[in-house]
């Protein structure tokens, strides 16, 4: 019997599940991320046949194993050669990849830069707990200064890495940031990362429950996270805080250095940054604000549209073949010099 | 075709007729010898002589002028009989400077001809660097060879005088001057050299201009000087008709990629990261795009594996490059894709080792790496070619092995084979099976890992096709449904499994051809890679003298031939030589159990015919001392 795919737009949730128990802990981030990923893929209107989940190692990788499309769990770091493997060889296909901060920023800092300045037109989500927890807790890249853990009994002495601020100066077309238990802010993201033809990099806050418990818990906690998230919105003024009331203004001495003003107080919403995804240095700048001194910017920080790696290396064969055909193996082995034995 | 006529007059000088010359060419590293070689070897293909070509060059672009680790040579043996191996030692030494002379004296035969540049020899400065103490042109230390001593850097600027080019310009074009002084003593057209002159300098006319210039002024030269008595000519070899070419090992290569792609109907992924000896095949790939060729330079040997198997995940023909250094790279990858079962061809372009090694010197010191080194057991498919134009036919059954048994397959090479060339009998494509590939499309009892019942490979279905969407991984899966299992005796069939399967190629292969005396004998020498010429060669010259010696050449590294075991069993010693300590040695003694000798040679050079010779004879000593 052969199943007849349904038509693409009566996909739901369900049609992305597998029959694949789901393997993380109990209580883990990366269920709500899976979730809104299963609920956001329908929307697509892509056959889920055309969709394909690379992941590399950790507890993120194990992603592609709940997705039902095609995927492959790949090795530790490498998942962007990978995906890139997949596009050029298919360019049709719609290619996600999964990665964490270990994944992405440790073993696999090199590919991952090399994705993003390519420009090849696949949507990493990256989840950033903050520590590795497949091997059980030791600290990662974006860790926090001095972070305590199994491998780090005094305190880690080397200084994290900014996700954005690396995808930034990796020259990533779209970079943004969600967070894992704001599910529609995360399907919005998302949406905007499918639509966009280049590399997107979505950075996803994920709380580890077992290793780095509230890791985030002054950005997701319902008291709080209206004074320390920043909502990014293209074209709007940086405003955040209960009600609006605050805002991001550039003051120091060159004007270059991020101050937070409090509307009616000591600013006005014209002093306030506004938002403009197309502006590389603005994106860096506002990437670099950071919890504790200033809200933690969520949304897109750029989406700029250049021209995708494989579109580049396919116009390259088609134009070989426009000028010089399809090519013939006996021409090929008789080029050049060659002389006749009789 | 082009036909070997001098543009001017011959003056009347006797000329000799050569079986074989053996010429090398040696310089300083921005010399140009390895073109000057590879002309003259272009020029006396087409005059129809087998030959071999050895280019040996330093690992540094431009190592200091005039040092000894800084020079050059290319070494080419043009004959009218057939040839297996560059020559043992040159009977014609070419040397433009003290330091070329200083490293290559000792290989050329007394009583050999001795070209030297003496401008180069009048620079003390010169002498010294290269360990001179005093010109060695003038005082007779050059007595034992018929030295002939030509101010070749002088009459390269009389040449080219009023040319209006600069010092170091009219001194680059010196090696063509040499050559055309070569091209008169040995009969050859200066034709084909001057449309490679026209072509590869079209951009700059007025060096064109210089080079054919000097070119014919070599020739000249040789014409009007009174330093040469006599001419030498090689006559065409005797060769089965049909259209040749001279092919070197990494072109063979890349071709063979190429038509490997369009025999299985897939469209050919190639992903590399440029490494000595191997970044040729890269170049000679890119250059095919409208054969639907995706040349991919990754950002690391990593990268440019796993882009590989990502795109053979997808549905192309995935093929990734390297030497050795990379293999170690990529091992971690290679093993993914014997885990999820997908083909994909390791070109191995070996050079001495370890670590970085002689980047621009032979070795076949990788066999064990590509045979072991991964973890887990990890069987993967070896095939080895045997000399340069053989590259062609064994990339396309290491193509036709990973595709039909879903396997990554590694395909040994070597820095001497990659760079070494030699006259090819072009085939036809319809001279090649076809081995076209079809994906799994049928969903009904579809999973990832069904199996094949005779080959054991598994279906194979990509992305795109509906209805068998499906995941992968480097986790252990399980027999019957292909989903992640930890099932201790689950892991254990697939163990079995996956090493079954690559033991099953050795159903496809053919008979083993034993050289010599196949029914059996005194001493049988197995060779496997690029040590076949000189194998051979000894092989043939010691059954001339009536010794008791056979030759078998193995293609096949893993699995074996089936046939390998009795063979070697037929004869009373099997020695096995081998550019390393003895890696096929220790897998022969493991695998069959029986006494076989190592002859080992790790100096970054091939075997002399002559060593093999000496080893036979010390063999058999042995034997009959018994």
């Amino acid at each position: 019997m052969v199943t007849i795919p349904k038509p693409t737009n009566l996909l739901t949730k369900k049609d992305f599940q597998t029959d694949q128990e789901v393997r993380w802990c109990p209580g883990c981030g990366d269920y709500a991320i899976l979730a809104a990923v299963q609920k956001f893929m329908p929307t697509l209107g892509i056959p889920k046949e055309k969709i394909v989940f690379v992941s590399g190692i950790g507890c993120s990788s194990r992603f592609p194993y709940y997705m039902n499309t095609y995927g492959f769990h790949t090795i530790h770091g490498r998942a962007p050669a990978v995906a890139t493997g997949v596009k050029l060889a298919n360019p049709e296909l719609s290619v996600w990849m999964v990665s964490g901060d270990g994944d992405a920023l440790s073993i696999g800092g090199n590919h991952i830069l090399h994705l993003m300045r390519r420009n090849v037109d696949i949507k990493v989500m990256m989840f950033n707990n903050r520590i590795y927890g497949l091997t059980k807790g030791q600290y990662s890249p974006t860790s926090e200064l001095g972070k305590k853990t199994k491998s780090t009994p005094m305190g880690t002495v080397d200084h994290p890495l900014n996700p954005i601020s690396f995808a930034l100066g990796a020259e990533a077309s779209f970079v943004a940031r969600s967070v894992d238990v704001e599910a529609k802010h995360l399907e919005s993201v998302l949406e905007k990362a499918a639509q966009h033809k280049g590399t997107a990099f979505i950075e996803i806050l994920q709380n580890c429950n077992v290793f780095n418990d509230g890791a985030w818990d002054t950005i997701t906690d319902k008291a709080t996270k209206a004074d320390t998230v920043l909502r990014l919105e293209h074209g709007k003024p940086m405003l955040f805080g209960k009600d609006l009331k605050k805002g991001i203004k550039m003051g120091g001495l060159n004007r270059l250095t991020p101050e937070i003003v409090e509307i009616g107080v000591n600013g006005s919403v014209e002093d306030v940054l506004v938002h403009d995804q197309n502006d590389n240095g603005l994106a860096f700048l506002i990437s670099r604000l950071e919890r504790p001194n200033f809200p933690m910017p969520i949304g897109i920080f750029k989406s700029v549209e250049r021209p995708t790696y494989e579109t580049g290396v396919h116009a390259q064969i088609n134009a070989a073949r426009a000028k010089r055909g399809a090519g013939d193996i006996d021409a090929m082995l008789r080029s050049g010099e060659t002389w006749t034995v009789a | 075709m082009t036909t070997p006529v001098a543009e001017t007059p011959r003056l009347p000088r006797p000329t000799e007729e050569l079986d074989q010359v053996v010429i090398r060419f040696s310089g300083d590293s921005g010399d140009g010898m390895q073109i000057t070689g590879s002309q003259f070897t272009n020029t006396s293909a087409v005059l129809g002589n087998d030959l071999a070509t050895f280019p040996d060059f330093p690992a540094e672009i431009r190592a200091p002028t005039g040092t000894t680790f800084g020079v050059s040579g290319f070494q080419l043996n043009f004959s009218s009989k057939p040839v297996f191996t560059p020559g043992d030692q040159p009977d014609v030494l070419v040397a433009m400077n003290p330091a070329a002379l200083k490293v290559n004296l000792a290989d050329l035969k007394v009583g050999g001809l001795l070209i030297v540049n003496k401008d180069a020899f009048a620079n003390s400065s010169n002498l010294e660097r290269a360990g001179y103490n005093a010109n060695p042109i003038e005082s007779g230390a050059l007595s034992a060879y018929h030295t002939v001593s030509i101010d070749i850097s002088q009459q390269t600027e009389r040449a080219l005088e009023g040319s209006g080019l600069s010092f170091k310009e009219v001194s680059r074009a010196k090696n063509f001057w040499t050559l055309g002084l070569l091209y008169y003593l040995y009969h050859r057209p200066l034709e084909l050299t001057l449309k490679f002159i026209d072509e590869k300098f079209v951009g700059v006319p007025e060096i064109a201009e210089a080079n054919r210039k000097v070119l014919k002024a070599g020739y000249m030269y040789g014409e009007v000087s009174e330093l040469f008595h006599e001419t030498y000519t090689v006559k065409p070899a005797t060769l089965k008709p049909g259209t040749y070419r001279n092919i070197t090992g990494n072109q063979a290569t890349a071709w063979g990629a190429i038509a490997a792609s369009r025999f299985s109907g897939l469209p050919l992924f190639f992903g590399s990261y440029p490494i000595t000896p191997a970044s040729d095949v890269l170049h000679e790939l890119s250059k095919y795009k409208n054969f639907g060729v995706t040349t991919f330079q990754a950002e690391d040997e990593i990268a440019a594996v796993c882009a590989a198997i990502g795109a053979s995940f997808t549905g192309a023909f995935a093929v990734t490059s390297t030497s050795g250094p990379g293999v170690a790279l990529k091992s971690e990858a290679i093993n993914l894709g014997v885990s999820v079962e997908l083909p994909l061809v390791i070109i191995d372009v070996q050079r001495g080792g370890p670590s970085t090694g002689l980047p621009t010197k032979t070795e076949q010191a990788d066999l064990l790496q590509a045979m072991f080194g991964r973890n887990g057991d990890s069987p993967v498919a070896i095939v080895a070619p045997a000399t340069p134009s053989d590259c062609f036919d064994m990339f396309i059954e290491a193509s036709r092995i990973a595709l039909k048994y879903m396997v990554p397959t590694f395909f040994l090479s070597d820095g001497y084979l990659a760079n070494g060339s030699e006259p090819w009998h072009v085939p036809s494509a319809s001279d090649y099976e076809k081995f076209e590939v079809s994906f799994q499309k049928e969903t009904e009892g579809f999973h990832p890992f069904r199996r094949d019942p005779d080959t054991l490979a598994r279906n194979w279905a990509i992305p795109g096709t509906p209805g068998l969407e499906h995941r992968i991984g480097g986790l252990e899966k399980d027999f019957g449904s292909g989903n992640i299992s930890y099932d201790p005796m689950n892991h254990e069939k697939m163990v079995h499994v996956r090493q079954a399967k690559v033991d099953r190629i050795a159903a496809d292969l053919k008979p083993l051809e034993v050289f010599g005396s196949p029914q059996g004998g005194k001493l049988l020498i197995v060779g496997w890679g690029s040590t076949y010429g000189a194998i051979r060669a000894a092989t043939q010259n010691a059954r001339e003298q009536g010794k008791d010696v056979s030759h078998v050449h193995i293609r096949h590294l893993n699995p074996l031939p089936r046939d390998l075991g009795d063979i070697l069993r037929r004869y009373e010693r099997v020695m096995i030589p081998e550019m390393n300590m003895g890696q096929l040695v220790m897998m022969i003694r493991a695998k069959y159990l029986i006494d076989a000798r190592s002859y080992s040679k790790v100096q970054g050079k091939p075997f002399k015919v002559s060593e093999i010779m000496s080893r036979i004879d010390h063999e058999l000593a042995d034997l009959g001392s018994k």
